[in-house]
């Protein structure tokens, strides 16, 4: 078993590291070129920092919007009226309640009688699922992948599966895309889109992109060749149900076909059947709503997790599930290897990696999710204090979420650190992976931001052929772009660079296959 | 031989679905007894009272009879069951739809069916509305008093014939809201999760239509009830009882009970109803698996290529279809055997077949959407005096004449202000009623499948886009005659005689097409008729793709197969048709984009989440767009740079660049 003890000390003072280079990290001062070998890999992305006082949160007054207006008296029937259409029928029992001399004294004893009953039996289920009293935003905050989603200026990520094209969603609520090479950068803005908890691109597609908003999922089309910096809200569908908000996940089927979306309120996750607009809820009792998604790279399985101590992996063929209880906490975030036998969770409240195989069904499949029996703790990131010449730096704690690259070499795992102590700050533990013919995870290097940052949310670039691209966002406002210079063992994946990359080493390009012989 | 046995899968289908329905049935019928003889006031007597019903004779009796109106019910699903929706254009279309005979045989049937089930449930629920006659309560006037004093039990009667509306009013939704047509699920699950998720909207939904009938029927019964009251009445002799208000009063309907009754029974039939609906579609829409290949010659036409490319039952088809789909997603052994070369003499006959059926649907979509352009496009063109002689261009020689007087009659036309009557008249009827009769009205089907081989010159036909107009265009007339053919002759007999008039050139025709339009212009004024007649905008559009699930299939299952056989296809097989499906996939890509282009075909239709009824048929349009450039992508991804490869004209090319840039 890994542990955090086994890795180099974090670097301190002004160096922060740049890049991993023959198993190590290289650090330095400012970005210098990348090994010689490596060079023809330079791919032309945006490295960008968003100030945090360009961004601003919007105010959310609208709750309370009454105090803008002058007191106007109304009759009793036309506010309860108003308070049924506003807050519903706690609302109208309440105002009832409320207007004593206005009502005739049995229906205000009534009234206040079922208020009392409605706020027990809420109180009740509310012990059973402590999130369903909290208030939308918070509820976003707390099962956002972002280590801290309510203040940094960043809040959502998301890497295109087949370009050099990623989608940023900001404080303010507009999201923002980036494409290499491009000078335009679309703003997306929209009436629904608030409190962005995540976002997914559609692959086998150039420019569908899913936005979790706090009401709604919304699609946009977001047109590449397009110069317009701001498309019109037309270009956006609105997906919404019923019960289904806040929208805290959303990701594709990597086949292409259809989208989940999962809201911790709503115990059903939805299939949307994106260009009908028509959703297929599936339900499971238990669980109290669906937090985090993460659809397999192969297409065969979904992990779902939940607010409760179960979290659920469907097999995505005929939609039946597994159960996995966990005794500990609720399963915060979980990542697949890449062909989809292997997932890494990490549970809240244990600083652990759990691993869990999964039975790779050869020739004929049949519908099933076919799992281990149990789950192997493969790696401990409890608290480890290493004492460098600056003083003790104290790393570990909670994982926040976690990521494997496409390639499936490299485990980059946001640890929330310990807030008790000053100089435990969060920090990006990396470990070297390996999948086959046994799994393995050995310590690669820590990742972290320059003074006073800290780390929020990463992703790996999909395509990203001399190694791995970790792209982080940092809480200043800053998305660099971490390269881990190594050699793919798999076959490089097809994206449109491809033709860009310099056959000079030799080892990592296929032959460029002819299809057709002349005759 | 292959029809029969196909139409046997079907009726164990239905089998199942009945029985199932059947065995829910008496689960109904306790809620139903528990609810309609409740009293609040005295529990323990309600409950003994309902269990002594339940196991009551006539209960038992009520319970077969049911069964045997749901057994009717299945029959009738089974007879009118569509994989294709019906669009009607207008309203008129529509109230000419409900309309057609056998529609009219079932709602007739739903009428009956309706009746019988609501006596059911007058007998079952016991209490006054058991039977038809009671005892006066009154004595009736003292002249009759020798005779035994029988009246109408009015409530009964009103019930009967809610039964009544309730059947007619589910046989008229069930064709206006396409109920018939079989619309199948984007991801499979298991059947009994599929009836789980639809218990609830079933209750919801029947309970809440259920109160819209019961109100509307009430507002019937008010105005017109006194009719068939007064002939019962006569018929069977019996008394009116004067001491109870009558039920086409307003006293008399503000009885709750009898609304309760008639609300709770009505539910009641409606669910059961609808179950059996869903448990039709949940079982004929289950993906059943057919063999790719056999080893036995006499088995041959039970596999997966014989049946793509024969005439068998179209929902056998779309069956046969959806496990190809599935069969190239989630099966690698039988995606091997589609790769398989034939044992003697190795020819890829299954890839061929299925490849080949794919490729007709997707260009027979194509050269309809290129149709349904040039019958929009010319539409709209009328006004513009300079049309004649584009047409006339395009055209050849031996057609000239003709396509010269269709102008020229299109030009007369298009002083009618294109508004009302005059949209039903389509360029397309005009020309078509010309073109049958012309010498060169190739099928268009044919034509388009040699033009995608890759040795005929398609290279040039395609860079000329005239040619490529001007076939599709004959092919337009030829398959619009074909399609809307019955619905144009219906009814607008009179727009296309003058046409044939017009031909002859006669002062008379000249003179009849002024007094036409002067009465078209006259009429387009009036209100109820532009009401009926005016277009549904989209209608058209949904009209073009109203079979899209079959293309959508097509499309999946090939760009998964050509996707996978990047990997798994040894011989190569697939390569050799590789030329032929990117050039469909594009010339079809182009096609649907012009069509998007065209006014109203990309407003989507509001949207009801939590319905029972889908209306997915209307948006099978976007989906068919989506599943195209996603099939297109997942070609592209796969083979990447490999695609330069392939010969493809230089239009295509370019297109292909685009799709490997991800600029599309």
């Amino acid at each position: 078993m890994c542990s955090l003890d086994l890795f180099p000390p974090p670097l301190n003072g002004d160096q922060v590291p740049l890049y991993e280079y023959n198993n190590e990290m290289v650090a330095g001062t400012g970005f210098d070129n990348p090994p010689p070998s490596f060079q023809s890999a330079l791919v032309n992305i945006p490295e960008l920092t968003i100030p945090i006082d360009a961004v601003k949160a919007p105010g959310r007054m609208e709750l309370s919007s009454k105090t803008a207006f002058i007191h106007h008296k109304e009759s009793i029937w036309k506010r309860c009226l108003n308070a049924w259409h506003n807050v519903g029928l706690a609302g109208f029992l309440e105002e009832m309640s409320n207007s004593k001399e206005e009502v005739p004294p049995w229906l205000c004893h009534v009234a206040r009688c079922s208020l009392a009953v409605c706020r027990s039996v809420s109180s009740l289920h509310g012990s059973l699922f402590p999130h369903l009293t909290m208030k939308s935003e918070d509820l976003t905050a707390e099962f956002s992948q972002a280590l801290d989603w309510a203040d940094s200026p960043l809040r959502a990520f998301a890497w295109h599966p087949h370009t050099n094209k990623f989608a940023l969603a900001l404080l303010d609520d507009s999201i923002r895309i980036y494409t290499a090479g491009s000078p335009t950068i679309p703003t997306l803005k929209h009436r629904l889109q608030k409190d962005v908890a995540s976002m997914a691109w559609k692959p086998m597609c150039a420019s569908v992109l899913a936005v979790a908003c706090q009401s709604c999922v919304l699609v946009w089309h977001v047109d590449p060749t397009s110069l317009s910096t701001r498309p019109s809200s037309g270009c956006a569908q609105v997906l919404s149900h019923p019960g289904h908000s806040p929208v805290t996940s959303v990701c594709w089927s990597p086949k292409g076909g259809v989208l989940l979306s999962a809201s911790p309120v709503d115990t059903a996750m939805l299939v949307w059947d994106v260009p009908t607009e028509s959703c297929i809820p599936l339900q499971r009792v238990g669980g109290g709503g669906v937090t985090f998604l993460s659809w397999s790279p192969d297409g065969s399985k979904v992990l779902a997790a939940t607010p409760s101590c179960v979290f659920r992996v469907w097999e995505t063929q005929k939609w039946t599930c597994e159960r996995w209880p966990t005794l500990q906490g609720r399963c915060q975030t979980g990542c697949w290897s890449p062909d989809g036998s292997r997932l890494l969770f990490a549970v809240k409240g244990e600083s652990v990696i759990y691993s869990l195989c999964f039975s790779v069904s050869e020739g004929e499949t049949q519908a099933g999710v076919g799992g281990s029996q149990s789950a192997t703790v493969v790696a401990d990131v409890s608290e480890v204090v290493f004492t460098t010449s600056a003083g003790e730096i104290r790393v570990g704690g909670d994982i926040q979420s976690m990521c494997w690259d496409p390639s499936g070499e490299r485990l980059a795992v946001l640890l929330k650190g310990n807030p008790e102590f000053e100089e435990s700050q969060p920090v990006i533990a990396v470990f070297r992976t390996r999948n086959s013919p046994i799994f393995e995870l050995l310590p690669c290097g820590f990742i972290q931001g320059r003074k006073g940052e800290t780390p929020q949310l990463f992703q790996f670039h999909p395509g990203f052929h001399k190694g791995a691209l970790l792209s982080e966002l940092w809480s200043s406002g800053r998305v660099n772009h971490f390269p881990f210079y190594f050699v793919n063992a798999q076959c490089p994946r097809f994206s449109p660079e491809s033709s860009a990359v310099v056959p000079g080493n030799t080892t990592s390009i296929a032959k460029p296959r002819t299809l057709f012989t002349e005759t | 031989m292959t029809m029969l046995r196909e139409r046997q899968v079907l009726r164990w289908r239905v089998a199942a679905s009945l029985a199932w329905s059947v065995i829910l049935l008496p689960v109904c019928c306790v809620v139903f007894i528990v609810l309609s003889q409740i009293q609040i006031l005295h529990p323990i007597q309600w409950l003994t009272d309902s269990i002594s019903d339940l196991t009551s004779s006539y209960t038992i009796f009520c319970l077969l009879l049911i069964s045997a109106i749901l057994g009717l019910q299945c029959t009738f699903l089974m007879e009118y069951y569509t994989v294709v929706p019906s669009i009607p254009c207008s309203r008129l279309a529509l109230i000419g739809n409900t309309l057609l005979p056998h529609r009219i045989v079932h709602s007739l049937a739903h009428v009956v069916m309706g009746v019988l089930a609501s006596w059911c449930c007058a007998v079952m629920s016991k209490g006054k509305y058991q039977l038809i006659v009671v005892s006066c309560t009154s004595l009736p006037s003292e002249d009759e008093s020798d005779k035994p004093s029988l009246c109408l039990n009015e409530s009964h009667l009103f019930q009967l014939l809610c039964g009544a509306f309730f059947g007619y009013c589910y046989s008229l939704q069930y064709f206006v809201h396409n109920m018939n047509y079989l619309s199948f699920p984007s991801i499979q699950q298991y059947k009994y999760l599929q009836f789980r998720r639809c218990l609830p909207l079933i209750i919801k939904q029947s309970s809440f239509q259920s109160l819209y009938f019961t109100r509307n029927y009430a507002i019937l019964y008010y105005l017109f009830g006194n009719i068939p009251r007064t002939w019962i009445q006569t018929a069977l002799n019996l008394h009116i009882d004067r001491q109870q208000p009558s039920l086409d009063t307003l006293r008399g309907l503000l009885n709750l009970t009898v609304f309760y009754q008639i609300w709770l029974s009505g539910t009641f039939l409606l669910s059961a109803w609808y179950m059996v609906w869903i448990f039709f579609r949940i079982y004929t829409t289950e993906a059943r698996i057919f063999p790719v290949q056999t080893s036995f010659a006499e088995e041959a036409e039970k596999c997966l290529p014989f049946i793509l490319s024969s005439n068998t039952l179209p929902l056998v088809k779309y069956l046969a279809m959806q496990d190809l789909v599935l069969l190239s997603q989630y099966s690698p052994s039988r995606r091997q055997e589609v790769f398989s070369l034939s044992q003697p003499g190795g020819h890829p006959h299954n890839w061929t077949a299925i490849s080949k059926e794919c490729l007709n649907l997707l260009s027979s979509l194509t050269s309809r959407l290129i149709a349904h352009q040039e019958a929009a496009a010319s539409n709209g063109r009328m006004k513009v005096p300079s049309s004649p002689k584009q047409t006339r261009k395009s055209s050849s020689s031996s057609g000239t004449s003709l396509i010269e007087d269709s102008a020229e009659q299109t030009q007369k036309l298009s002083t009618v202000p294109r508004i009302g009557i005059p949209s039903l008249l389509k360029t397309t009827s005009l020309k078509s009623s010309l073109d049958t009769g012309s010498p060169f009205t190739p099928p268009g089907v044919k034509r388009m499948s040699e033009s995608l081989d890759p040795n005929t010159p398609w290279h040039d036909s395609v860079q000329s886009p005239h040619i490529m107009r001007r076939s599709a265009k004959l092919w337009t007339s030829d398959s619009s005659v074909q399609k809307n053919g019955s619905e144009v002759s219906n009814l607008s007999p009179v727009t296309l005689s003058p046409v044939c008039n017009g031909a002859k050139q006669g002062i008379f025709s000249t003179w009849f097409q002024h007094k036409l339009d002067q009465i078209k212009n006259f009429l387009s004024k009036r209100g109820l008729i532009m009401y009926l007649f005016s277009k549904h905008p989209e209608a058209s559009s949904e009209d073009v793709f109203a079979d899209a699930q079959i293309h959508i299939w097509a499309l999946e299952a090939l760009s998964h197969l050509v996707a996978a056989s990047f990997s798994e296809d040894r011989m190569g097989v697939v390569q050799t048709s590789l030329s032929a499906v990117l050039a469909t996939f594009f010339t079809l890509q182009e096609a649907v984009e012009k069509h998007f282009k065209l006014p109203h075909a990309s407003s989507k239709p509001v949207r009801n989440p939590g319905s029972l009824l889908d209306s997915s048929y209307k948006t099978l349009r976007f989906s068919l767009r989506a599943a195209l450039k996603t099939a297109i992508y997942r070609i592209t991804t796969t083979f990447g740079e490999h695609l330069h490869a392939v010969p493809v004209s230089s239009e295509h090319q370019k297109k292909l660049q685009q799709f490997l840039d991800f600029k599309e």
